[in-house]
């Protein structure tokens, strides 16, 4: 990345500099699409996942309301970035928005799915269900989705998934697939929508026509390049799960009440969802950074309120127990020495979160 | 020792919480959010806990180098500060949420979840010292008398004085303003909060009407004469002079003020000026901020409003309502406001008046 931050060129310049990074930036775009399993062209560069999102699923929208298509369909268990742009296309657009649930395990109902399409399926613009959840680590079975789905255009939020489990953009059959950089090592701020070849959608930029005229504006060389070297570092995800599991074991052995969501599910290597009874999770979030132990909760509002996680309220938590969940992430640097850290300071900490909490 | 620093994104908690590292505590910053559906921006100096605010006091604790995080109090916030306002004043009282704040939010819900997370107390920017004594550790006003905050302190007990710490309280405000300035905080020249926080509007009367209707009712004369009519009688306050509408004249010509509110019949009672003095008053609720005042009458002042006068008087408790008698009698005196006694610069403790005379 800091090689490429010396070069000068605009990859769109005709000249040499220009010439020089465009080479870089379609190499690393060959290594991507290679990555995802996609043609290079398939791969258009956003400036974060939320963007290609935007661009999916309002583009697909849009499509579909020229042929008087107006329904949206997502899952419940959505990121922001998904539920987000369907609230505003609902506001300002006029789309129907339909939300398909989830059960206890995390997994979408496809049932339901299944259910909706029948009803309704002329009049579907676009389906929108994330290959695997940011908070639980679910992973969510797409190519059923594919094939209720039919002829609709499907759209997969694949943020979570990709580099973590097997990917492969061509065998899913969707239409459109969203990655990003940071969330396999790569910088922040650079992300992808792979989209079918030569399959048209409007833009949400305009300007110079970069990437197929989806998303006009100077491509950001560096962060690319990045994001491909990152794309092409190994993930043990045999390694990961098995710190995975050993941090569950363990934990369940300190706090016998804590229970693991989505335990029953198919679950990606790196992430770990725990419920804490009696506790608050902002308030172990504190106690275990003070610690040093970074964890998460789900999600907080503008003004930095932690609020109960929409995913686990769908899974049919309560408010309360919701808001007891923390979130760990273990990545390709992790050793089982983080994990036991992390089980030697929780005890304490689940006491005092108790504590002040009654 | 640990502490939580309360940063409320002005200017005297970022300074109070610089203060405290620089002393050598272990500190962490934290955010009360205590309105449920919080506003974007601040409108000059009304309201708080908008979003810009929590994000003045994390940008404070980047640059003082603390970690950050955000409490959610606004159920608490709302159960024992908005909910108490509304039936003090339903109750024909004129409570001061600041107090209620203090006693309720920032020294007892923030201060025990402090404590019971291994942290030995809360840091604020309150203007007010505290001393260690032969009795403890004692409540003093601040050096900078116009910005004293001891009034709206003097709801803690002994045991949360213990846990507070009060690092501005020996400064001038301007100085803190220059301080913060050298310390690079931006919000050095942020406007002070007056008002009422979650009244933004800063219109209190219509706040209350909009929440507890406004019922017409009578207007009277102590000799209990129907003079006019009022549009809810919890939006006048004892004293008020302007305002009341009254067509009647007095016979001399002189001004009318309000003496007295009675909720249960919805009426508000009118006289003249002469009748507002009041020499004596009692207090329920007492809580003593150092030895407790007993039935031996004392010497000292009472204070009966947040930036008030402190009144020459006489005070003692008699088991059961806190009494003091002024030297000079005061006018115009709400029920429901907090009575204050000081000895010199140190507070005692404090009362809820409910009776004047």
């Amino acid at each position: 990345m800091s090689d490429q931050l010396l070069q000068l060129g605009n990859p769109s310049s005709l000249h040499t500099h220009g010439r020089a990074t465009r080479k870089t930036l379609e190499d690393a775009r060959e290594v991507i699409a290679q990555k995802i399993d996609s043609l290079p062209s398939e791969v258009v560069f956003t400036a974060s996942g939320t963007e290609a999102n935007n661009i999916a699923l309002k583009g697909l929208f849009w499509n579909g309301k020229r042929q008087g298509k107006n329904v949206v369909v997502i899952s419940a268990i959505e990121h922001h970035a998904i539920l987000d742009p369907a609230q505003w296309l609902q506001t300002h657009e006029g789309a129907e928005v339909i939300t398909i649930g989830v059960t206890t395990a995390g997994v979408i109902d496809l049932a339901q799915l299944q259910e909706v399409v029948t009803n309704r399926s002329s009049e579907i613009a676009v389906i929108s269900i994330m290959h695997s959840n940011n908070e639980t680590g679910v992973l969510q079975p797409i190519s059923e989705v594919v094939k209720i789905a039919g002829q609709i255009p499907v759209h997969t939020d694949a943020v979570q998934s990709f580099i973590k489990t097997p990917l492969s953009y061509k065998n899913l059959g969707v239409t459109a697939l969203t990655i990003s950089a940071h969330k396999i090592g790569g910088p922040l701020g650079i992300g992808a929508l792979i989209l079918r070849r030569a399959f048209e959608i409007p833009a949400l930029l305009h300007g110079g026509g970069q990437e197929r005229e989806i998303r006009s504006g100077t491509l950001n060389a560096p962060s690319i390049v990045a994001f491909a070297t990152a794309a092409a570092d190994e993930y043990n995800s045999v390694l990961v799960s098995q710190l995975r599991d050993s941090f569950i074991a363990g934990v369940k052995e300190i706090i016998p009440d804590a229970y693991l969501n989505g335990e029953q599910s198919i679950r990606l290597p790196g992430i770990v969802n725990i419920t804490f009874p009696g506790t608050q999770s902002d308030t172990l979030l504190l106690l275990l950074d003070n610690a040093n132990v970074s964890a998460s909760t789900g999600s907080a509002c503008s003004a930095g309120v932690h609020e109960a996680s929409h995913v686990l309220l769908a899974m049919g938590h309560n408010e309360e127990t919701a808001q007891s969940s923390l979130r760990f992430s273990f990545g390709a640097t992790s050793t089982q020495a983080d994990v036991d850290f992390v089980l030697s300071v929780l005890p304490d900490v689940i006491t005092r979160g108790r504590a002040a909490h009654k | 020792m640990k502490l939580i620093a309360a940063m409320s994104g002005g200017v005297d908690s970022a300074v109070a919480a610089a203060r405290a590292v620089e002393a050598g505590h272990d500190v962490i910053g934290v955010h009360l959010a205590l309105a449920a559906n919080p506003q974007k921006y601040r409108s000059g100096a009304r309201g708080c806990c908008t979003i810009e605010d929590s994000h003045d006091a994390r940008r404070a604790a980047d640059v003082i180098g603390i970690p950050f995080y955000i409490w959610d109090m606004a159920e608490e916030f709302h159960d024992g500060v908005v909910e108490d306002f509304l039936a003090e004043y339903s109750a024909g009282r004129t409570p001061n949420p600041c107090l209620r704040c203090n006693e309720k939010i920032k020294f007892a819900a923030v201060l025990d979840r402090a404590r019971a997370m291994g942290f030995d107390g809360v840091v604020t920017g309150h203007y007010a010292r505290t001393q260690i004594s032969d009795t403890g550790k004692t409540l003093h006003r601040a050096i900078d008398h116009s910005k004293d905050q001891s009034y709206v302190l003097s709801v803690l007990t002994i045991e949360q004085i213990a846990g507070a710490i009060f690092p501005l309280g020996d400064t001038t405000k301007v100085d803190i303003r220059l301080e913060a300035e050298a310390r690079g905080l931006a919000v050095a020249q942020k406007p002070d909060s007056h008002d009422i926080c979650f009244v933004p509007s800063g219109d209190n009367a219509g706040w209350l009407r909009d929440r507890l209707g406004s019922e017409i009712g009578p207007i009277v004369d102590q000799d209990g004469n129907k003079i006019g009519e009022h549009k809810g009688a919890y939006t006048y306050t004892i004293g008020q002079r302007k305002g009341l509408g009254l067509t009647v004249p007095t016979s001399d010509g002189s001004p009318r003020f309000v003496l007295k509110i009675e909720p249960v019949t919805n009426t508000v009672v009118v006289g003249a000026r002469e009748d507002l003095a009041i020499s004596t008053m009692r207090g329920e609720r007492p809580v003593w901020c150092g030895p407790a005042v007993t039935s031996q009458e004392k010497r000292g002042f009472v204070q009966v409003r947040a930036h008030g006068a402190a009144l020459a008087c006489t005070y003692f408790y008699d088991e059961t309502l806190l009494v003091a008698t002024l030297d000079e009698p005061l006018l115009g005196l709400a029920t429901g406001q907090a009575m204050v006694i000081y000895d010199g610069d140190r507070v005692v403790g404090s009362a809820t008046i409910c009776e004047t005379e």
